[in-house]
């Protein structure tokens, strides 16, 4: 082909930059993120009623949706009782339901949207409990 | 068969977007929450239509109408901005007599009026200009009972609405208003707002929901007077039938939902 | 075609990389008001909308203008103004391009623009106003381009561009109309409620834009071999001149209706802007520069002695241009906003960002206008002139 050096050069160089993040990684960006469950607040409910909104799967999936959703539901129909899968109610709301187990967002939020290199935007609003820093 | 070149990008281009779009409608279909699973809390108030009457007789000395609005400030982490008047963020706040109701402007009222702080706030009117011009629905009137509702995750601080309200009552955060809300005196379990967003008292939605009556109105000593004003029982309807109330500016067919007893 | 933007004399480039200049400089001033929100600008609580709203105010007028050139060759077969069309419907394309950029850095969220769309709310003007800029855009970049592709290869534009041309045509007013409906329905405003507002907009919109064509066709003149045509300006003049007057006139009734009926609500505003209300007067100043800048304009336009000189009506236009642009772009903003629905005044004037950003999109408008006219007038001036550097059709 025409120019073939100085394609072939600049096509290993392309590769090289995109490529440089995977080999060049550092351990803690690509520590599994470990989202901890142990607040004060889950501890205190007897071993049986530790369960969330919805099972842990779909809240792992699901949760961005479900939010979005409650969002819908609360601010513009107006509703805001919520029954789970099983038949129990939650006031959907993330300060004062979601938060209230979950008081420790950095060490449980932040973990997988830090890994994700995710930014939500609902603590510009959303007040963020205080944590204890430890 | 041999494409040219022109061709081959078209046939390219229209299935790229052709996939995503049918990829992105499927998506949206499935691993919708059911709408069985929502409900109202029973504890909530309900109405046809809120209303309130502001007795201005009751208010007699600047703690009476102060605490008012310091319990709506406080209530919905309203901030107090201090580094510029132009980006004042004020839900309730207090007006005199020819700046509330200007066109009745008389040199030769009594002084009584004149000088007279009458409670300034949303009007949540029956047809609301703001509503009409937004253009993404952020605010909107709630079909339950008349609110007109801000939703702060839809708003895109387009500020067509302030120009709408012919009663000044909304507010733009100009900037982030967090440092401006005292920290000790936060409620955490409502949210605060950011930048770029435009916010109203929105008639206490989220105490309604709980059964509590508006922040203000719990703190008012009864002057100020709130009800289902379609319900000919109610506490709003009573003392409408009995003493004599203005409106803001009722000539441009929004319907306040405000009432002053003078 | 866009290969033609790429080639260039030192003067093109020199223009070229001042307007990104501006536009870096700008987009860092951008920069720092997406970070810390639109109270770096001059706006407030009572003054909700300022030098943003007012300058897309302004550019829609300027868009709707080129129907002015367009309506009369497609619709009535007045040739003249073959070689002007192209101009119009490109002068068209980048102010539309302004007026969505300033409707974007106006937002509080920006990033939420798109909800416009996901949200469509047929009871909003704004969301008509999207509709139809969006439209106009597409409309005038379909039609420019494929009327200078077919010119380039010497053919006839295809049919099919014909009924698309109708359209436009009606199209012009209706993106300056909608505009005007985002003032005229609201009901506090009392400046602002008044329906001649549209017809308002319009005639200053048929007198600004034209005038700005003008200016603009006389630069292409004297830098390029493209010669849009001493008719095709003279009758542009003609047409600044009428709209100005109506303009002008429809000033008249909306100052007769306020001062004859003495009703202080829709005084107000008009003294603010003209004498000052109770001690505020910042806006004084320029508006009556605004105003003599008018006279100056009718006065010129008015005598065909003055105006079949083409640096006179260069001037004119000039005069012409900015007293619409303060009016507009500046006066009829912010002169709704006082007084306030509370009869109290706070006053507004831009930023130092503020500024530098209008400036930006301006350049960024100019950029993309250069960069179309530089291939229009490519085209032009190898078909309209043969090689040997001469006419083939005279200039009439």
């Amino acid at each position: 082909m025409y120019n073939g050096g100085k394609i072939i050069i600049g096509l290993i160089i392309f590769v090289g930059l995109v490529t440089f993040p995977f080999i060049f990684r550092g351990d803690k960006a690509t520590a599994k993120p470990d989202p901890k469950v142990d607040t004060a607040e889950i501890l205190k409910l007897p071993e049986n009623e530790r369960k969330c909104v919805e099972s842990k799967e779909f809240m792992k999936r699901e949760h961005m949706k479900l939010l979005n959703e409650w969002r819908d539901q609360v601010v513009r129909d107006g509703d805001t009782i919520y029954t789970n899968a099983e038949g129990k109610t939650f006031t959907m709301s993330l300060q004062k339901t979601c938060m209230k187990c979950h008081s420790n967002k950095s060490k449980f939020c932040d973990e997988c949207h830090n890994y994700a290199a995710v930014k939500p935007y609902c603590w510009d609003c959303h007040i963020a409990p205080k944590e204890k820093q430890s | 068969m041999s494409v040219n070149r022109r061709d081959f990008l078209k046939i390219v281009s229209m299935s790229t977007i052709l996939s995503i779009g049918g990829v992105a409608s499927v998506s949206s279909l499935k691993d919708q929450v059911e709408a069985s699973q929502i409900s109202k809390s029973p504890a909530a108030l309900t109405a046809k239509r809120w209303a309130m009457v502001v007795d201005m007789s009751k208010f007699t000395s600047e703690a009476d109408y102060q605490r008012c609005i310091d319990a709506c400030h406080r209530a919905h982490n309203v901030p107090h901005i201090t580094d510029n008047p132009k980006h004042e963020v004020k839900w309730m706040w207090t007006e005199t007599y020819e700046h509330a109701f200007p066109g009745n402007e008389d040199a030769y009222r009594a002084e009584k009026f004149q000088h007279m702080p009458f409670l300034m706030l949303c009007n949540h009117c029956e047809n609301p200009p703001c509503v009409r011009v937004c253009p993404t629905q952020a605010t909107f009137k709630r079909k339950s009972d008349g609110i007109v509702m801000m939703d702060m995750h839809r708003c895109i601080g387009c500020r067509f609405c302030m120009a709408g309200c012919p009663y000044g009552a909304r507010s733009f955060n100009f900037k982030n208003p967090r440092p401006f809300i005292d920290e000790s005196k936060e409620n955490p379990e409502f949210p605060t707002r950011m930048k770029g967003v435009v916010e109203k008292c929105t008639l206490c939605y989220e105490r309604l929901a709980k059964g509590l009556q508006p922040a203000c109105v719990e703190v008012s000593n009864g002057a100020l007077i709130f009800g289902d004003i379609e319900d000919p029982n109610s506490a709003v309807r009573k003392v409408l039938s009995e003493r004599f109330t203005i409106r803001r500016k009722p000539e441009l067919g929004t319907g306040p939902s405000v009432y002053y007893i003078i | 075609m866009l290969e033609k933007a790429i080639y260039g004399g030192r003067r093109y480039w020199v223009w070229i990389f001042f307007l990104l200049g501006l536009i870096s400089v700008g987009f860092l001033a951008y920069l720092y008001q997406f970070k810390n929100g639109l109270g770096v600008t001059g706006m407030s609580r009572d003054v909700s909308w300022g030098l943003y709203i007012g300058q897309f105010t302004f550019l829609v007028g300027v868009a709707a203008s080129g129907v002015m050139v367009v309506l009369p060759y497609y619709l009535h077969d007045y040739k003249k103004f073959g070689r002007l069309t192209i101009l119009g419907e490109f002068l068209a394309i980048a102010a539309v391009i302004m007026c969505m950029l300033f409707i974007f850095v106006d937002l509080g969220q920006p990033l939420r623009v798109l909800n416009v769309i996901l949200h469509p709310t047929f009871n909003s003007v704004m969301f008509y106003d999207m509709i139809v800029l969006s439209g106009y855009l597409f409309l005038n970049l379909l039609i420019g381009w494929t009327v200078l592709g077919a010119e380039r290869k010497e053919v006839a534009p295809p049919k099919w561009v014909k009924p698309l041309i109708i359209l436009s045509i009606a199209w012009a007013p209706s993106i300056h109309t909608v505009t005007a409906f985002l003032y005229a329905g609201i009901p506090g405003r009392h400046f602002w409620l008044t329906a001649i507002l549209a017809a308002r907009f319009l005639a200053s919109a048929f007198a600004g834009g034209p005038a700005l064509l003008i200016i603009l066709a006389l630069i292409v003149r004297k830098y390029t071999k493209f010669d849009p045509g001493k008719e095709a300006i003279q009758s542009l003049g003609k047409i600044v001149t009428y709209c100005m007057l109506i303009n002008v006139f429809f000033l008249g009734l909306e100052l007769f209706t306020a001062f004859y009926s003495q009703i202080p609500g829709h005084m107000y505003s008009f003294i603010y802007l003209y004498a000052g209300l109770h001690g505020y007067s910042q806006l004084v100043p320029i508006m009556w520069v605004s105003s003599i800048l008018a006279a100056v304009a009718v006065f010129m336009l008015v005598f065909p002695q003055i105006r079949k000189n083409e640096s006179l009506l260069a001037i004119a236009c000039i005069a012409t241009f900015f007293s619409l642009w303060i009016d507009k772009g500046f006066g009829l903003v912010v002169g709704g906003f006082v007084p306030n629905p509370f009869e109290r005044i706070t006053e507004y004037w831009p930023t130092i960002p503020e500024a530098l950003i209008t400036l930006a999109v301006w350049a960024i408008g100019f950029l993309v206008l250069t960069i179309l006219y530089k291939i229009a007038v490519s085209i032009k001036e190898e078909v309209v002139f043969d090689k040997y550097g001469e006419r083939q059709i005279k200039a009439e």
